[in-house]
């Protein structure tokens, strides 16, 4: 056998059966499935007189479209409930578990899945949403689906895929002060371009990967799409086996013990090659901010709005054009200068219980800046709590934050949650598309240290200087 | 499925780099839980000013491309958000062909099982192919022969051969799937018992 990556040991052991002309059909081993691309999947099933193979290798839960302030009013957008509805009819038409709207354990799907221990090194896990990734982040093959594929999990609980390329993104050296994983992530996708992972999964590694915690490495897996890769991952070593130990879900006794046997044995093998390979120094890293409307287009702290015809590339430079016009930045403008409307602190890629203690630290004792309107939404309803037990909530509200319920809410504003025509958003999210946080809104992402500055502020800062 | 094979009609130029899904079909359409309708919503925030009535200078609003059956795109078409509905907004409008320098993965593999057909040509031949086709004229794409005509010059695009036989036959996926029933259930026998279940 020759020297095998994480993903192709995952991969090899999750092949049901293998095609020499094209897709293998592989198992899978988790399906998280949310309220928005299920509908028609259970239509279709249902249509053809199927069944769902495994409920019980199928959790559910409701984030998109799920208000974030007065739940007690219940859902007031006819056609979300609608939606959630649907959800809930055929959850239990399914016997399929899910955490509704009141229950402790509701959030946004990839927050739910590895807190409750779910989420485990060496799965297959599959979702409808981009952001599946995020899994990744525990050695797990996980990647977003469309519902044609929901529908095929549903009924199989198995997938008919091509092999993806192998990459890795090595980041070596340290991070330095108020330097973070999104600032990782926000300058791999700088690098690597927004279809720079296209056709691969793309392998995390280096020094910077392997001192980061769970979280962090959740923030780096989850934005993987952006850089045009299904998946990402990282292996699986003692940080991961902590995360894991004790969860709701998390196997017990001897088969902890069996677990680790497999789990130890998943790291790519030292000889390994990869179809393609990078490397980023992330001592050189500073926090960075996107200009314009796609995740690659980012500038360090220090750096200001490009101008145009800086980029050699004839398509980057027609894209740049047209981002400066949404976005309606002039070139050579200093990326710290430019005045926002709006603080979002939430979604998949930076709502975790981390990111929630970075962001209070900066705030502890300040004020939002008058101008700003500044809201936190936290990845879950679990990470809500222990941020109210910590005493989180107070400092943010303090400061002048609003503190919201959990959901994926302004990242892509299918809920109340929702950006005016013209506004400035800072947003730990992970997606700065035209319109995405509201038509006409514009979206700038940042590290929640540098959203929390901002918020103060009233426009970017480098956190690395704050004092 | 219905089988897919060859698409003839308009071809309209829609020459961006890295159109989203978001832009395809925008999130507020994304709370119906049907699977049809779609079209009047595809590029929504594009083909609509902020009153909601259609922007004459929209492209795809323009008389001669009424009838288009096939968009030709920039770069990473269909990157970003895995939304299904991006391919059925496509197809509702009419577009049963989608030609592109490359596309998201997730939007690919949506367009595959759909039976809409997205085909990759390199930057240059696309560049020719508007050229050859300006003025609204007529493309023909044809799978069994994995060519794309305009005028008199022709195209070649690779397609994955289980995949184009899966679009030429409208092979039910599922149905596929499902004759490989034994081979799922031996897998599970051998599934390493520390995976969990929801049902503990």
């Amino acid at each position: 056998m020759t020297a095998q990556t994480l993903f192709e040991k995952v991969w090899d052991t999750h092949v049901v059966s293998a095609r020499d002309d094209g897709p293998s059909l592989i198992y899978i081993d988790l399906h998280l499935v949310h309220e928005v691309t299920s509908p028609q999947a259970f239509a279709g099933l249902e249509a053809a007189g199927r069944r769902v193979r495994r409920p019980d290798l199928t959790m559910a839960t409701v984030d998109h479209g799920v208000p974030t302030t007065n739940r007690a009013l219940g859902i007031i957008d006819p056609l979300s409930r609608r939606q959630i509805d649907a959800l809930i009819d055929n959850c239990k038409r399914h016997g399929i578990t899910l955490y509704g709207i009141d229950d402790p354990r509701q959030g946004i799907v990839h927050v739910v899945g590895p807190e409750q221990g779910l989420t485990q090194p060496g799965m297959t896990i599959v979702c409808g949403d981009s952001h599946t990734s995020t899994h990744g982040a525990f050695g797990a093959l996980a990647f977003g689906i469309g519902t044609s594929e929901v529908e095929h999990v549903l009924a199989t609980q198995t997938l008919s895929q091509t092999k993806p390329g192998t990459m890795s993104v090595t980041v070596i050296g340290a991070l330095g002060r108020g330097v973070s994983a999104k600032d990782v992530v926000l300058g791999i996708i700088n690098t690597i371009g927004v279809n720079g992972g296209s056709g691969h999964v793309i392998e995390y590694r280096g020094s910077v990967i392997e001192n980061l915690s769970m979280e962090g490495r959740m923030t780096i897996c989850n934005m993987s799409i952006e850089g045009g890769a299904r998946a990402g991952m990282i292996a699986p070593d003692d940080t991961t086996f902590a995360y894991v130990d004790g969860r709701p879900f998390a196997p017990k006794g001897v088969e902890w013990e069996e677990a680790l046997d497999e789990w130890r044995s998943l790291p790519s093998h030292p000889d390994a090659t990869f179809d393609r390979e990078v490397q980023i120094d992330g001592s050189s890293l500073a926090p960075h901010i996107t200009w314009g409307t796609n995740p690659g287009q980012s500038v360090s702290v220090e750096g200001s709005v490009p101008d145009p015809s800086s980029f050699a590339d004839p398509t980057e430079r027609q894209s740049a054009e047209h981002a400066l016009v949404y976005m309606d930045l002039e070139p050579g403008t200093d990326i710290v200068d430019i005045p926002l409307d709006r603080v979002f602190f939430g979604s998949c890629t930076n709502a975790r219980i981390e990111d929630l203690r970075a962001g209070a630290a900066i705030v502890a004792g300040r004020t939002v800046h008058h101008r700003i309107d500044a809201m936190v939404v936290p990845g879950s309803s679990l990470v809500k709590l222990q941020a109210e037990q910590e005493g989180l909530d107070r400092i943010f509200i303090d400061a002048g934050f609003e503190w919201r319920d959990a959901g994926c809410s302004m990242c892509l504003a299918m809920n109340p949650d929702i950006l005016a025509p013209g506004e400035r958003c800072a947003s730990t999210s992970n997606r700065n598309f035209e319109g995405r946080q509201g038509r006409g809104g514009r979206t700038h992402l940042v590290s929640p240290e540098m959203a929390a500055a901002a918020a103060i502020a009233g426009h970017f800062v480098d956190v690395r200087t704050w004092t | 499925m219905r089988p897919v094979n060859t698409v003839i009609g308009i071809a309209a130029p829609l020459p961006r780099a890295a159109i989203d899904t978001d832009q395809i079909v925008p999130k507020q359409f994304l709370k119906r839980i049907e699977r049809d309708g779609y079209g009047p919503f595809l590029f929504y925030d594009w083909a609509h000013d902020v009153e909601g009535e259609l922007d004459p200078d929209f492209v795809l609003n323009r008389a001669e491309y009424e009838n288009a059956k096939v968009l030709i795109a920039g770069p990473s078409f269909g990157c970003g958000s895995s939304r299904e509905h991006a391919t059925w907004a496509l197809q509702d409008r009419g577009f049963d062909a989608v030609i592109a320098p490359s596309f998201g993965d997730i939007f690919r593999n949506n367009a595959y099982n759909v039976g809409l057909l997205p085909i990759e040509l390199d930057q240059t031949e696309i560049d020719r192919l508007v050229t050859v086709a300006d003025g609204a004229g007529t493309v023909s794409v044809d799978l069994e022969s994995q060519t794309v005509t305009a005028g008199d010059e022709v195209f070649a695009f690779q397609i994955d051969e289980h995949v184009k036989h899966n679009l030429l036959n409208g092979v039910d996926r599922i149905s596929e799937t499902l004759e490989s029933v034994d081979a799922i259930d031996t897998y599970e026998g051998r599934r390493p018992h520390h995976r969990p279940t929801l049902n503990d």
